[in-house]
């Protein structure tokens, strides 16, 4: 049980609410930590690709879940952070400082595009930024000093620690890179949103008006968040490219940008677990289907495998169901059992029932 | 010195003049209120005052300093909160994280030092949260504190948004028909308020209101305007018994 008093501002302040709390964290983390014993190598890359999809999508969390402006466009922000990590490694950079670089270039070259696209809103918002995601394809092709042109780039191995990390040869040791990477950036993203800025994030997405009367500089804030968000899809970018060993133009497609959208949304807009739960699904779906068609193939005889496109079709119904029955995404179905945990037996029908909220007439904007 | 001087205040919408010079002042710590039928400009002076609309002509100075031209999002630091008269709450967060965002005019911190919550962070979310609590006490919030505001009843709501724009440390709060909607007794609250505001915390109010019982109850003067046009100043009493007042109601059947 959790009920405690608080007693404290700290209380609130704190990333944990609590020894109980952390403790969930403090179990979290050790799995985590052990799972290189506790799964096989195959297992323990599909959890690497949900770290790095995770991390893709805290970044596209931050300017649509958070600060409420969509965007159809950050694969391409994945790309420029591929790309710059790739191209300066095969130049001789070291990993660390060519990671950093593809977050400082993902960062501000989102921070340059940022004034003039994030002035729309709405659909007009989704087109421009979805236009970044078609041109990306196409510079990716031309740049070929950085980017290989057509042929793409293959990811040199990293040299760490005194050791060389590589995908296959040293699963564990990627799988720990990502990880702390993963941690470090969410650690940084919570003490974002328990602070000003993030709170000026909020503010945005929730009313711009009032944003503005209470001293936020709006245009600033939207800046701020859109260039951070692309920093943080731009890592993500570089560790995908070491997990797939190598990239193209066509690893970062249109359909990139919207699975991260897709995936956010199934997760729960505005939650940071949000974009885990998400990354597990888009991840481990794939694997589910397989795993379910293998199985009926055996026992029933029926070839699922004979479907193509039933993955994205599976995918496309789950998201039809959560935004019809709970739009606050796998976290709000989450939220619900843990309350109810919680609170058993004293769990209430209609708890959750959707409070009723007033309508805004007359919005000024 | 006047807090607060209005100066032959224009704008038009598409050729309908919405406020057409008006001038007013208010004082340190009076409590002035606009009336006027629906429609009359009273929403789009504090819209212009708070900057949120570019003014067609006309000044304003607030404690001195022309912030005809300043950015909408400078006037807050200056001292000016507001409230809005369809509520414009953030929705989706608490009681508590709405009251901070009114503290955002008083940050005193980076957001690299925010992202790596330095002491120095900490610290100043601790005296954000002090003022914070002084507020919701003031105001009685505390059972609301860490409720979200989409499931708060509407007259809770109301008091919410007063009470934001206070953890701003205004000097001039402006409020949008503060009473609008409530019932009788919340709006028995609200005129309480809005006195322990003036005398407890020496703010000057910059009131719109259509409840004529608290207009008269609460402000030290009263500016009638219709049709973006000034029409009368004075006291509550006065106000309400002048004839072009009394006209301007009666040609738009207001209410009163
Ligand atoms: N953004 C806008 N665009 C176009 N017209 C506007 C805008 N804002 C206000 N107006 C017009 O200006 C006039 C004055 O509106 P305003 O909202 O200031 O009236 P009000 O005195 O606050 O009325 P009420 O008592 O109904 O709130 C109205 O005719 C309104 O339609
Ligand atoms: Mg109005």
């Amino acid at each position: 049980m959790s009920n405690r008093f608080k007693s404290r501002y700290d209380d609130d302040i704190n990333l944990f609410e609590g020894r109980w709390h952390l403790a969930q964290y403090a179990i979290l983390m050790a799995l985590l930590l052990a799972a290189p014993w506790l799964l096989g190598t195959y297992y323990l890359g599909e959890l690497t690709a949900v770290l790095v999809w995770s991390l893709a999508g805290l970044g596209l969390m931050l300017i649509s879940g958070h600060t409420g402006q969509v965007s159809l466009g950050h694969a391409a922000f994945m790309a420029i952070g591929a790309f710059t990590n790739l191209a300066l490694m095969l130049r001789g950079w070291h990993f660390l400082p060519a990671l950093l670089a593809s977050a400082v270039t993902s960062g501000v070259i989102g921070a340059i595009i940022s004034r003039p696209i994030l002035r729309m809103s709405g659909i007009y918002l989704a087109i421009a930024t979805l236009a970044l995601s078609i041109i990306i394809e196409d510079v990716a092709i031309m740049a070929e000093p950085i980017t290989g042109g057509v042929a793409g780039v293959f990811a040199p191995p990293i040299a760490m620690f005194g050791m060389e990390i590589d995908r296959y040869a040293t699963p564990e040791a990627f799988y720990y890179l990502c990880l702390a990477v993963l941690v470090l950036v969410t650690l940084g993203y919570l003490n974002l949103l328990r602070s000003a800025s993030g709170r000026s994030f909020l503010a945005v997405r929730d009313s711009e008006v009032s944003a503005r009367a209470l001293g936020v500089n709006v245009a600033r804030a939207k800046t701020l968040s859109f260039s951070l968000s692309c920093a943080i899809t731009g890592l993500a970018g570089a560790l995908y490219a070491h997990l797939a060993q190598a990239v193209n133009y066509e690893s970062f497609l249109v359909l990139i940008s919207i699975t991260l959208l897709l995936q956010i949304v199934i997760g729960g807009l505005g939650s940071v677990h949000g974009a885990f739960f998400g990354a597990i699904v888009v991840v481990l779906l794939p694997q589910l289907i397989a795993i379910a068609s293998d199985y009926l193939d055996n026992t029933a005889g029926i070839q699922i495998a004979a479907y193509p496109g039933l993955d994205t079709a599976l995918f496309a119904l789950l998201i039809l169901l959560m935004v019809i029955y709970e739009p606050r995404g796998l976290y709000g179905v989450w939220f619900k059992v843990r309350t109810w945990l919680q609170l058993f037996p004293l769990y209430r029908k209609g708890m959750f029932r959707r409070t009723r909220t007033y309508l805004k007439t007359e919005r000024q904007r | 010195m006047s807090l607060l001087q209005v100066k032959d205040l224009s704008i038009s919408f598409g050729g309908v003049k919405a406020v057409d010079g008006v001038s007013f002042t208010v004082e340190p710590g009076e409590v002035f209120t606009l009336v006027g039928p629906n429609g009359a400009g009273k929403s789009t002076i504090f819209n212009l005052i708070s900057r949120l609309y570019e003014p067609g002509g006309g000044q304003i100075l607030f404690d001195g300093q022309d912030i005809t031209s300043l950015p909408a999002h400078k006037v807050a630091g200056l001292g000016i909160a507001r409230t809005f008269q369809n509520i414009e709450l953030f929705d989706h967060s608490s009681v508590l994280q709405n009251l901070l965002i009114g503290r955002h005019c008083r940050r005193n911190t980076r957001w690299f030092e925010e992202l790596l919550f330095l002491p120095k962070v900490r610290r100043s979310e601790r005296e954000h949260r002090l003022l914070v609590e002084e507020v919701i006490d003031f105001l009685d919030l505390a059972p609301y504190r860490d409720k979200l505001i989409a499931g708060l009843p509407y007259g809770v709501r109301k008091v919410v948004e007063i009470a934001r724009a206070l953890s701003s440390q205004p000097k001039l709060i402006l409020l949008d028909e503060p009473a609008s909607g409530l019932s009788v007794e919340e709006t028995q609250n609200m005129a309480w308020w809005i006195e322990d505001m003036q005398k407890d915390l020496g703010l000057t109010v910059l009131m719109v209101e259509h409840d004529m019982s608290l207009v008269s109850r609460v402000s030290n003067r009263v500016l009638a305007v219709s049709e973006g046009r000034p029409l009368a100043m004075g006291s509550a009493a006065d106000v309400q018994a002048d004839p072009k007042v009394i006209e301007a109601y009666l040609g738009t059947e207001a209410t009163s």
